[in-house]
């Protein structure tokens, strides 16, 4: 009983800052481009000239 | 931004790219922007087909425009920069993410509740469960409280009224059990229904804001402003709101025009496709009227403007479009069809049951609670996931099939369809120029030779189409001397001596072109439109789904009768885009369900009224926004493939409804005699939504 005490609100804390963090995605734009974002990582860094017949 | 020496004034704008689709796009137009000079910052947004520039005063949109051009890729400022482009699922993002994160807090709760635990510990569990849920219900339950006392406030009732009653009751009873220290608090039932509806409401809103206005894009194909000749003989840019009546624009080749006129010099070849849907570029000279938004081909003209900004054709197809629109929101969807039997139904059932057991001898309290369960144990959570889980697994199966849902309620709609009015130019045919194969197989290799490289020197749309047969033949290109192309005539050249030329036949009524080379006779090279190559077996396949097809088109009667021929069908020829969408009207005002499948800016309207909608891939922009589906291989079975899908998801969504019925048998009875406690509740609830869910998965097959 005693350890439900501090279990409880250790879970209920994590849980908010779960929820805290995607209230803050959400506000900083984190979901206007989802096609975007999943692209975004195949673009490579290096600004070597590439071939352009894609 | 980096703080920078100087006063240095940033802007931002927004430029539309449509061409862009992968990450290899992405770089190109983001590093392209940021090698020049001025701009500071490019951000691509793909989902929308975007880029957002930082840039200072040394560039303008149109510089953008051209860096944008430099790297291959068409783009188009923003017409209303401000505007962020609007989406359905955002607003639904925040309360789902609450919902859960409460569902699942208060459900660990209840299950130590229901495991056992009493006295003060129960007591202290369900405060903490009323301080996580009464606040995450009254945030997360907003789309639907909205939604009800919309619905309520007209006097009608949807399936959102069922849903805000029984979890507003639910929350109130829980919290009066909370207060004093009873057994049975129902918050997880409550925020679990909420988690499970919302995350059906956001499926959907993912569908829908895949269809977004055809409006936007329809407008941002009229040129942004012309160069107009002043009376001075300067020219001097003004921009397409700015133009007036009576203006002289010089239009230069490869420009599209920002207004309607009257051509007062010159004579040049329109791209007319935009506004008419065919493929075939029209000639003019002096006195000939051009549209806004066709593009000039040959030559440069001078245009005298007649009609500008909303007076344009352009203008007034576009208004035709929102009108269609309009209209076609006013369709109820089942799941609404269904809420106004259902509502009324367990209201009157909770009601029934109160008194019921006032009159048996219980007292108030107990009779309340009892009716409170059976309103939750009836909320329509299965109900709620019945069509948009259908939909969503549906559309998924035809996406692998090359076909794009691009509205959930399309389904409903296209399942009942029965009749079907085809486009022809782009849509029955490939909407792309092929000479004849016997024409061109009958050329010697010398006369193929100088074919070849008269028609690899112009750019015109039936030399490239002769330019590629050739190629496509392993043809050499003979070599020639004094090559020069006269708009609206031809390509002349000497070979060997020999005049040569590939031009425009005389009074020819088919499309063809003629090839002299001075020696032997001269050859005429018919050039159509092929049909698609399985148009007739979808045909077919459309008509034993008892649905009785048509061509309408805006080409000319001859076109169409030999297309019609082919597809053996009835056709009606020259229609204008107002009357396509008249006729789509007069159809449907006969109780007709009319099926549009169109491709053109001139089939926008018709698209727009017509019950439902298909466009091929290749079609105007206009033509994409304004269709339901837009399927992307070359063959029609698309069409009777879309068909048969959506009947099937129908097919589908009825049986969740029969199966949320079935469970409404099992469950009310308990309900009303009392029995339902809130774990039996949570179980029903997700076991009646799994079963929906599970059922609905069954159509991952369906576009087969």
């Amino acid at each position: 009983m005693n350890g439900v005490l501090f279990l409880l609100p250790i879970a209920l804390l994590l849980g908010a800052l779960g929820l805290a963090a995607f209230f803050w995605a959400l506000r900083n734009n984190q979901f206007d481009d989802p096609d975007g974002a999943a692209a975004r990582i195949l673009i490579d860094d290096e600004d070597e000239p590439k071939d352009e017949d894609a | 931004m980096n703080a920078q020496p100087g006063i240095v004034e940033e802007r931002t704008c927004v430029l539309a790219v449509p061409g862009m689709h992968c990450a290899g796009c992405m770089s190109k137009v983001e590093r392209g922007l940021l090698q020049h000079d001025g701009v500071i910052a490019a951000r691509v947004n793909l989902s929308s087909r975007m880029v957002t520039v930082t840039h200072d005063d040394s560039v303008g949109e149109d510089d953008l425009t051209r860096f944008i051009g430099a790297v291959g890729f068409e783009a188009q400022p923003r017409r209303n920069q401000a505007q962020k482009p609007y989406s359905a699922v955002k607003p639904l993002l925040a309360p789902l993410a609450v919902a859960a994160f409460a569902a699942m807090n208060v459900m660990l709760l209840s299950v130590s509740v229901w495991s056992g635990a009493e006295g003060s510990t129960r007591e202290l569990f369900h405060w903490i469960s009323a301080l996580i849920a009464l606040p995450a219900i009254g945030f997360a339950g907003q789309p639907f409280f909205r939604s009800a006392w919309g619905a309520l406030k007209h006097g009608t009732t949807n399936m959102d009224v069922p849903i805000s009653l029984g979890v507003i009751i639910a929350a109130a009873l829980s919290l009066y059990e909370t207060w004093v220290g009873g057994a049975h608090a129902w918050f997880d039932g409550a925020l679990m229904l909420l988690t499970f509806l919302l995350a059906g409401r956001v499926l959907d809103a993912m569908m829908r804001d895949k269809a977004r206005s055809g409006v936007e894009a329809l407008v941002s194909q009229a040129a942004r402003g012309a160069q107009v000749l002043g009376p001075d003989g300067k020219l001097s840019y003004v921009a397409a709101e700015d133009l007036q009546p009576g203006m002289v624009m010089r239009v230069a080749t490869g420009e599209r025009l920002a207004a309607d006129g009257e051509i007062v010099s010159g004579r040049s070849a329109f791209d007319q496709s935009l506004l008419t849907g065919e493929s075939h570029p029209v000639a003019l000279g002096k006195g000939d009227e051009a549209l806004a938004g066709t593009l000039n081909l040959e030559a440069p003209v001078d245009v005298r403007v007649s009609n500008a900004g909303r007076d344009t054709t352009l203008a007034e197809i576009a208004r035709l479009m929102e009108a269609s629109t309009q209209d076609r929101s006013r369709y109820v969807r089942i799941a609404d069809r269904a809420a106004r039997l259902y509502a009324p139904a367990v209201h009157s059932l909770a009601f029934l049951t109160v008194v019921g057991w006032l009159i048996a001898g219980a007292t108030v309290y107990e009779a309340l609670v009892i009716g409170v369960a059976v309103l939750i144990i009836t909320c329509p959570c299965a109900l709620g996931l019945a069509v948009p889980v259908a939909q969503v697994v549906a559309s998924g199966a035809l996406m692998r099939a090359g076909i794009m849902v691009k509205d959930g309620s399309a389904f409903e709609r296209i399942a009942s369809v029965d009749r079907a009015l085809l486009d022809k130019t782009g849509t029955l045919t490939m909407g792309r120029p092929v000479p004849d194969a016997i024409a061109l197989a009958a050329l010697s290799a010398e006369e193929a030779g100088i074919a070849l490289a008269l028609a690899s020197h112009s750019r015109h749309p039936l030399s490239r189409a002769m330019e590629r047969a050739l190629s496509a033949k392993g043809v050499a290109a003979a070599s020639l001397a004094d090559v020069q192309e006269r708009p609206g005539e031809g390509v002349f050249g000497t070979f060997a001596g020999r005049a040569v030329a590939l031009k425009r036949p005389e009074g020819s009524a088919t499309t063809a072109v003629l090839l002299q080379t001075g020696e032997g006779p001269d050859r005429l090279i018919p050039i159509t439109d092929a049909l698609r190559p399985d148009a007739r077996e979808a045909i077919a396949a459309l008509e034993a789904q008892g649905i009785e097809c048509s061509i309408l088109s805006g080409d000319s009667e001859k076109a169409v009768a030999e297309v019609a021929r082919q597809a053996d069908l009835p056709a009606k020829a020259g229609v204008r885009p107002e009357e396509k969408q008249a006729m789509v009207a007069q159809l449907r005002g006969s109780g007709r369900k009319v099926l549009m499948v169109g491709d053109g800016l001139n089939d926008g309207p018709a698209l727009a009224a017509a019950d439902a909608s298909i466009a091929p891939g290749s079609a105007s922009d206009v033509g994409l926004q304004a269709a339901d589906f837009v399927f992307v291989q070359d063959s029609l079975s698309a069409l009777p493939r879309t068909v048969r899908a959506a009947r099937k998801t129908m097919q589908v969504v009825k049986q969740n409804f029969g199966l949320a019925i079935v469970y409404n048998m099992f469950a009310v009875p308990l309900a009303i005699a009392g029995l339902v406690t809130p774990l039996i509740a949570a179980i029903a609830m997700s076991a009646s939504s799994l079963l929906v869910v599970a059922n609905s998965l069954r159509l991952a097959r369906a576009a087969r």
